[in-house]
């Protein structure tokens, strides 16, 4: 698509449709123009089905986490609706009938992920309190008319749906040039009465307890209203509202200041204002984090460094669950669609039975794996060689290796869980609070070699009795909530000395002073930790005897130490790792993180980057008529554009020749310009 | 007339005075009135009793609720409409474009039977919305008996002076009307009116009188106090219910109540804490300092670049370019003491308030102030963004100038040293 001006000025180009027809399957960008044989459909499909669970089991989390929320805001919708029926004589209701009741939402700074929960919101909302539930955007209002409007033909298009009348719509069409608040308020009133003797035959079972349900209005960005429009509506709301019952809902992405800065005393005194907090957006991550990846339940994995990407792009950047949603679906995607291997990235089973079908070229890809050579190395040279020539033993290997990653990472995440119970209560965090900064310094090494490690025994040899227990008691719940074979074994032991210590406890330390020594350590800061514990050597120089709990004590933390060292290997280590995890850290970056001034340094430094860019572009637009002529062709009369379309530039003043002398080649080949 | 004065307290000479500008009911009156006062001084409701205790054909109007001059006109025409043809019941919806056929209509309409010989009065509440609107309107109401040529009268009703309506033009000047603010005799009188009928007059006339010597200081605005006493008035009673004291027990039932008032005003009345939730409180009788107020809540969870640039934005909003210099480079070199800071610098820039700067700046400042290094990323700009959106940033300018975008740092010191933190 071109045209032949060069000014500066919009075009309007009528897409083609006959051409868009004209689409490729989707799975078919998985080819990358390589032979069939690396079963890129399959992989397309098994990328579809883990994104489509993953993705499920996000919407079960989202709902889960914002029930609290949303039966709080409910409780308060009937209880401020009870308001409004309760037409008592009372002394003093006339005055406070009034208000307004206002819900203020505060839902963090995550401004991309508020749209979900405001449509959850509307759906709970719909179902539990009222069939008029609208919501508005500080965009679509710029004024009162607009707002009004909206306001209108959203009530009465969701009317309309429920009642499925058509006269109604077309009273909408001529309402829209004139809608007022009277009329509004009539509207309602027509469509309780209308509604009334009809309710009791509708789904909605809940709603029709009420005879009038309110209309529940929210404002999805608080911050962006004018000042103007919510004074005023506010205003004359208030004045409406015996006839035409109001609930506001703000959504407030700062601070419930902002109500305060954006309405003075005369409009505040008209609403009857509770506030509402949802959960921080970090405890959300862990969730997610947590069903989503620290689980067998989904094949896919991250590497270190693909992890550390997307959660720092959480945490310095947005603050956003969708994003980090997304930049997970993008890995998998690319995992799928850059390893071949990635067909046996499924639950064991199915993988298993993959194997079988494996073709010859897989089976290349999977000898040229670096985990498996290394593998394959490690073993008795008979073996190699079966290994390296023989298909049908290599996949039998292959199935044994896969099962022992399955055990691998049902183990990695008890353990990892444990450890984590053990270090989050540990002063100064040594190995991070969160589990998943845990669970980054363990993929990206051996955890025993870092310092953290050390000193984070060290404070677990100065745990104090009660504490140690109940992470203990805890651990053996981790440990039990699973039935494999190996760690359940682990789960006795923790119970062996949770009796054990329990058994001190009955036979009365005759030592009181070391007991009361290690309780009066429980939480001080570092330095006098540090203090504590060179004293404590010390002692123990001096007097070499332990107590009894001593004693046990150091055979916890050295029965741990075992575990993670037997447990908590990196990834690296296993083989056939390249299967189930990302690495492609720096595709993640350059997708989710551009830097468009450093791109368009480069692209200015380097008229080259300028030709390919344009080259790129014709071509986009031109590739249905690209059989016409041969390649090199092309190429030609691309070059030559470019060129043309510099030098128009230039003349329009666009862009300048630098003051650099050109270099020989380049005048030579080249010419003037 | 005993029943009006009744019905209104303390405004009988405002009542007497548009008694006599009205006149006989088919006596032409004057042909504009412009009624100000403060807020709840009264205005909207003097007229409103005054015109249906006489029951003078009237048409009540609040500007706010029309934003467009057509609504406007539509409504009083709807209105007259109504009113004249209320015993037929049938009523048509009349469209009306500008204001010249509304003259129009308003002959038509005014032609009825019910509304011949005598007067029609259109109250304007909120006027001062109609300086908003389209330039002929308020000239137009102010002359409308004139242009019309029919036995109508205007009422204006607004909290502001007439001196800030006049239009260049000029116009009709219409008959000024203030209503003063009341008095805490007036405010006394008045509120003890309503009474509950559980309780004496006297009773609650005591209430009153402690009510206002804890609130007339910062407030006097009738509806306000209103709401406040009916609020706090169980608390007040709670002694007496308990029988723990009796009704004439002025002193006992005043130190219950006085300390009870006195958080209300720095809750309650301030909107911090809503009035269902101080219902609650009174009610479980909890300490009022457990339920946090609205600007309690005042920290903000931000990523860790949109601290960063939310403070590079302060300081690049209240220090001026030349300190960036020394501010922000290590070697920067020696600066003469004496005469570094110009003599209009020397007063606080927080008095001056926030200062518009360049993207560039900002981004310079952001760089220095992070100790890695960061990378001018697209989630960077994004971010920039959105803080526009969120009102701690705002764009000065127009928001098309694509290059070299000016920002101001709206969010106070308070805020970046919670940030800072």
């Amino acid at each position: 698509m071109a045209t032949s001006s060069v000014s500066k000025g919009c075009f309007v180009f009528k897409p083609n449709f006959k051409k868009r027809k004209i689409s490729v399957p989707v799975e078919d960008y998985f080819n990358k123009g390589k032979n069939e044989s690396e079963d890129s459909k399959l992989r397309f499909e098994t990328y579809q089905l883990i994104w489509q669970q993953m993705k499920s089991e996000t919407e079960r989390l989202q709902e889960e986490l914002n029930k609290n929320l949303f039966d709080s805001l409910i409780e308060f919708l009937r209880k401020s609706y009870s308001g409004f029926q309760k037409s008592s004589r009372d002394w003093g209701c006339q005055i406070k009938l009034r208000e307004i009741p206002t819900a203020a939402l505060i839902l963090g700074v995550n401004v991309t992920d508020h749209d979900l929960t405001f449509r959850s919101l509307t759906e709970a909302l719909q179902n539990n309190v009222s069939p008029y539930v609208v919501s508005l955007q500080a965009k679509d209002c710029p004024d009162m008319k607009h707002f009004l409007q909206k306001l209108v033909s959203q009530l009465m298009m969701d009317c309309c749906v429920d009642e499925e009348t058509k006269e109604g719509s077309i009273q909408v069409a001529q309402k829209k040039t004139h809608c007022s608040m009277d009329s509004l308020s009539s509207w309602y009133t027509n469509v309780t009465r209308k509604t009334d003797p009809k309710m009791p035959r509708k789904k909605r079972t809940s709603s029709s307890q009420w005879q009038s349900p309110p209309v529940v209005l929210i404002l999805k960005d608080m911050e962006s209203f004018t000042t103007k429009v919510l004074q005023d509506f506010i205003i004359i709301s208030s004045q409406h509202l015996h006839e035409f019952p109001l609930i506001l809902i703000f959504g407030i992405a700062t601070s419930p200041i902002i109500i305060h800065r954006l309405l003075p005393h005369a409009v505040s005194s008209l609403l009857c204002i509770e506030l509402f907090q949802s959960l921080s957006c970090k405890e959300h991550l862990t969730t997610v984090l947590d069903k989503l990846l620290l689980t067998t339940q989904f094949p896919f994995k991250l590497s270190e460094k693909v992890l550390q990407i997307l959660t720092n792009i959480f945490l310095y950047h947005d603050f956003s669950i969708q994003n980090f949603i997304k930049g997970l679906q993008l890995s998998l995607l690319e995992h799928f669609y850059s390893q071949p291997l990635s067909v046996l990235c499924c639950n064991l089973p199915e993988a298993k039975r993959r194997i079988n079908f494996l073709s010859d070229n897989q089976c290349e890809n999977i000898r040229r794996l670096p985990s498996f050579r290394r593998y394959v190395e490690k073993q008795a040279s008979e073996k190699q060689v079966a290994l390296l020539t023989n298909e049908r033993f290599l996949k039998e290997e292959i199935q044994s290796l896969l099962e022992n990653l399955h055990v691998y990472h049902s183990n990695y995440f008890l353990v990892l869980r444990c450890l984590h119970q053990f270090t989050s209560s540990l002063p100064k965090y040594p190995l991070g609070r969160q589990i998943r900064e845990l669970y980054c310094t363990c993929l990206e090494k051996n955890i025993w070699d870092s310092e953290e490690y050390v000193s984070a025994l060290q404070l677990l040899r100065m745990l104090a009795k009660d504490e140690l227990m109940t992470i203990l008691q805890k651990c053996f719940k981790i440990f039990k909530s699973t039935s494999e074979k190996q760690l359940g074994s682990t789960a006795k032991r923790i119970e062996e000395f949770l009796a054990q210590f329990q058994n001190l406890d009955e036979a009365k330390e005759e030592e009181d002073t070391s007991g009361s020594l290690s309780k009066g350590l429980q939480k001080t800061d570092l330095y006098h930790l540090q203090k504590s514990l060179l004293e404590m050597k010390e002692l123990r120089r001096t007097n070499k005897k332990q107590t009894r709990f001593e004693v046990l004590r150091e055979k916890v933390v050295n029965f741990i130490d075992s575990l993670v060292r037997e447990y908590l290997l990196p990834p690296e280590t296993q083989p056939l790792h390249e299967v189930v995890y990302f690495t492609a850290g720096h595709t993640l970056r350059e997708h989710l993180n551009a830097a468009p001034r450093i791109a368009l340094h480069t692209a200015l430094n380097n008229p080259y980057y300028y030709l390919k860019a344009f080259a790129t572009v014709v071509t986009a637009a031109e590739k249905m008529d690209a059989d016409s002529a041969t390649s090199e062709e092309r190429n030609e009369i691309i070059h030559a554009r470019f060129i043309r379309a510099v030098s128009e530039l230039e003349l329009l003043g666009f862009i300048k020749p630098t003051k650099q002398k050109t270099d020989h080649v380049a005048r030579l080949t080249w010419g003037g310009c | 007339m005993p029943h009006l004065e009744n019905m209104v307290l303390c405004r009988e000479p405002q009542v007497s005075t548009l008694q006599a500008l009205f006149g006989e009911r088919h006596h032409f009156s004057f042909p504009s009135i412009f009624i100000y006062g403060h807020t709840a001084s009264g205005k909207t409701y003097v007229t409103q009793t005054l015109l249906k205790t006489l029951e003078l054909p009237h048409v009540f109007v609040n500007c706010v609720e029309c934003f467009t001059s057509r609504l406007l006109l539509e409504q009083i025409l709807n209105k007259l409409n109504h009113l004249c043809s209320s015993e037929d019941g049938c009523s048509t919806q009349v469209t009306c474009e500008t204001f010249n056929d509304f003259v129009r209509l308003f002959k038509q309409v005014t032609k009825a039977e019910s509304l011949k010989d005598q007067t029609v009065y259109i109250v304007l509440d909120k006027a001062e919305y109609l300086r908003d609107m389209e330039a002929n309107l308020l000239p137009g109401f102010l002359r409308l008996q004139e242009l019309t040529d029919r036995n109508v009268t205007v009422l204006f009703l607004s909290e502001i002076v007439w001196e800030k309506f006049r239009p260049n033009t000029g116009c009709f000047e219409p008959f000024v009307l203030y209503f003063p603010d009341y008095s805490i005799g007036n405010l006394q009188k008045i509120l003890s009116h309503d009474h509950p009928p559980e309780y004496s007059a006297d009773f609650y006339a005591a209430y009153i009188n402690i009510l206002l010597g804890v609130f007339y200081t910062v407030c006097r605005d009738l509806k306000e106090l209103r709401y406040l006493a009916v609020l706090n008035f169980p608390k007040y009673c709670e002694p007496v219910v308990k029988g723990e004291a009796n009704e004439r027990d002025t002193r006992k039932l005043w130190r219950n109540i006085e300390p009870h008032l006195k958080r209300a005003m720095q809750t309650v009345y301030l909107r911090e804490i809503s009035s269902s939730q101080w219902e609650k409180l009174q009610k479980d009788d909890t300490d009022p300092a457990q339920l946090k107020g609205l600007s309690a809540y005042t920290h903000v969870e931000l990523p860790y670049y949109s601290k960063f640039i939310l403070i590079a934005a302060y300081l690049a909003s209240y220090n001026p370019a030349r300190t960036d210099k020394r501010f922000f480079l290590k070697h920067h070199g020696k600066i003469k003491k004496t005469n570094f800071l110009k003599k209009h610098e020397k007063t606080s820039n927080h008095l001056l308030g926030p200062k518009p700067f360049p993207l560039d700046r900002l981004l310079a400042i952001l760089y220095s102030i992070v100790d890695s290094r960061v990378a001018p990323t697209a989630n960077i700009f994004s971010q920039i963004t959105s803080l526009v959106t969120l009102q701690l940033l705002t764009l000065v300018g127009h928001d098309d100038q694509l290059d070299g975008p000016k920002y101001k740092c709206t969010v106070s010191l308070d805020f970046i040293r919670a940030i800072a933190r």
